[in-house]
């Protein structure tokens, strides 16, 4: 089968009313067939049209397709098709591949642009927040429930969990949030300089990071690492049938899997967060040492002014509401997935879980 | 070398991962027209000669020839137009699961021809219809039966009309009914295209009806060759005691 021949005209040709097929019509040169008689077709003013075959020698599925195709298109314009000179193995390919009725689609809604809009929106609600919604329901109350019962709690799952999520991911919001604290100091210590208000570096790096930036920077990493982790380990599940293992057996998917995960996360994110903080802040000292000459002890001395409960205590309570985001988004498109790992990209909409 | 009368032409192919051989000197023909089963027991070898054949395994030179050709040292052009001249059907389908029943089948048609849109959507549901799937056309891998997959896969290994067609394990998990109408769906494959089938199976009843030829495999080695007919009759205790329990003697 060669798939790069070169069009032969001579292989088809239309006179006299007439279209003339030899040789051979497959899947190399159908598509050149097409383009020709398609071209042909609408200019055609005859009542009577003839395809002649005699000359044609080998045809394939593509071949018949082709020549059903235009017997069809001639037909809806009421012409009558006379197809003659068919060898028998032609004749039986012909017989054999008989073009199809075409299958019924549902019709796509077009109501214009703001109808679109309208129906995404709701789409969106409906597949994303809603189940979101219930989802965060689900995992508040059977948090609850593990709390205060401890039958039925896997011994070792929620310290493994917090080993995971947490402990595991020290070395790289270390190293991040150091350099983080260390780049913010240095972009900031130029403008600094010019308004002679050095030492407000401390104010900006001990601000920046305790309020806004360690926490941040932690619940970015943890989403990358682990949320990804847990979004994957319970699709897998899902589309291996665990998950229904785990009802048949009496236990709540998500008391057994998502809840440990909870518990690991909030424990360890305000430790991470609190690293994140010391890294990121040290990573700032060292720039103000290097740029501005200001030594650590000055930069101890200072902090006191610069650092308020209130942020500490901000940072903190921002680690766990991200690290229960983190994990919820992780078990939502986790267990949305249906058409296997696929549906990690694009869940099917009206689908909850557990089922 | 003159093979003009076998499609594919194994000669004395021996095969060995580290140091445990799996394949001892295998030897055969599959002729045209025919429907080869390779069967055997869990680790018998079946699988490591199908991906030899596929070229999916480097086979030693001058051991497999598919279509006349020497299977090793295929350059990347002749490797294409190899793959283009054969249909696998893959014991899980091996649908793409993103794609839809249309889209998948489709796919070959799109990538290797340059037919338009329209005809490559007719001979797509063409062949869906002839594997009985047209209504399924547009629904997902994931929302199929077993049976259904099956015969979509069948379906896309057909689509560019190849004159051989590997099936492995095709009847593995399903039901004695949609098992029998696959087997009867690769008959007429055979019956009506002329293609040439490969087939490995455990499924006796599966065996009993479709296959021409068979070939029995014992740890790597070929321990029978031969008709049908000859197999049922055959006085080896492992091919007695393969047919015997099939088919509850």
């Amino acid at each position: 089968m060669t798939l790069s021949n070169p069009v032969e005209s001579e292989q088809f040709s239309f006179s006299n009313n007439t279209f003339y097929i030899k040789d051979t019509l497959k899947m190399a040169n159908t598509g050149h067939f097409v383009k020709a008689y398609s071209q042909i077709v609408p200019n055609i003013s005859a009542r009577e049209i003839t395809i002649d075959l005699s000359g044609l020698e080998h045809i394939d599925s593509a071949g018949t397709t082709a020549i059903h195709h235009l017997t069809r298109q001639l037909s809806q314009k009421n012409i009558e098709v006379i197809t003659k000179g068919a060898n028998a193995s032609v004749k039986e390919k012909l017989e054999l591949f008989t073009l199809p009725d075409e299958i019924n689609e549902k019709p796509k809604a077009d109501g214009g642009f703001l109808y679109t809009i309208g129906e995404n929106t709701i789409e969106f609600f409906k597949t994303y927040i809603r189940d979101f919604i219930l989802l965060m329901a689900d995992v508040f109350y059977w948090s609850m429930v593990d709390l205060f019962n401890r039958r039925q709690r896997r011994k070792g799952a929620f310290v493994n969990q917090a080993i995971t999520i947490g402990v595991n991911a020290v070395p790289i919001v270390v190293a991040l949030s150091f350099i983080i604290g260390l780049v913010l100091a240095l972009q900031s210590a130029a403008q600094l300089q010019n308004f002679g208000a050095n030492i407000f570096i401390v104010d900006l790096i001990v601000i920046s990071m305790m309020g806004e930036m360690g926490p941040l920077i932690t619940a970015i990493l943890v989403a990358g690492r682990s949320g990804s982790a847990i979004a994957a380990e319970i699709a897998t599940m899902k589309v291996t049938s665990e998950t229904d293992a785990l009802q048949t057996m009496g236990l709540n998917p998500i008391r057994f899997v998502v809840v440990p995960k909870i518990y690991g996360s909030l424990l360890t994110m305000p430790f991470l967060t609190v690293l994140a903080n010391v890294f990121g802040i040290m990573g700032g000292m060292l720039a103000a040492y290097l740029y501005l000459d200001i030594t650590p002890e000055v930069f101890f001395n200072r902090m006191p002014d610069a650092l308020y409960q209130k942020d500490i205590l901000t940072g903190i309570i921002k680690s766990l509401v991200f690290g229960a985001i983190v994990v919820l988004t992780g078990t939502f498109f986790g267990s949305n997935v249906e058409n296997g790992a696929e549906g990690l990209v694009k869940p099917p909409p009206n689908q909850s879980w557990p089922p | 070398m003159d093979k003009t009368s076998n499609i594919i032409e194994v000669q004395n192919l021996s095969v060995a991962f580290d140091e445990r051989e799996v394949l001892t000197d295998v030897s055969f023909t599959v002729q045209p027209e025919q429907i080869t089963v390779i069967l055997g027991g869990s680790g018998s070898g079946k699988t490591t000669i199908l991906k030899h054949l596929l070229n999916l395994y480097p086979s030693p030179e001058n051991t497999t020839f598919v279509f006349n050709k020497d299977v090793a040292g295929l350059s990347e052009e002749e490797q294409t137009e190899f793959y283009l001249n054969m249909g696998v059907f893959y014991q899980n389908g091996a649908l793409i699961n993103s794609l839809t029943v249309i889209e998948n089948v489709a796919l070959p048609l799109e990538q290797h021809t340059t037919l338009p849109d329209n005809i490559i959507r007719q001979m797509v549901l063409m062949k869906l219809g002839l594997v009985n799937l047209k209504e399924a056309a547009h629904l997902y891998p994931a929302q199929l039966s077993g049976g259904m997959l099956k015969r979509a896969a069948l379906a896309r290994a057909i689509i560019m009309d190849p004159p051989l067609l590997f099936c492995d394990e095709p009847g593995a998990g399903l039901d004695p009914v949609s098992l029998a109408s696959l087997d009867q769906l690769i008959l007429d494959l055979r019956e009506q295209l002329g293609m040439t089938i490969v087939m490995v199976t455990h499924e006796v009843s599966s065996i009993l009806r479709v296959a021409d030829k068979i070939i029995f495999l014992e740890k790597g080695q070929i321990i029978f060759e031969g008709a049908k007919k000859e197999a049922l009759e055959s006085d080896i205790e492992s091919v007695q005691e393969f047919f015997g329990k099939g088919t509850g003697k």
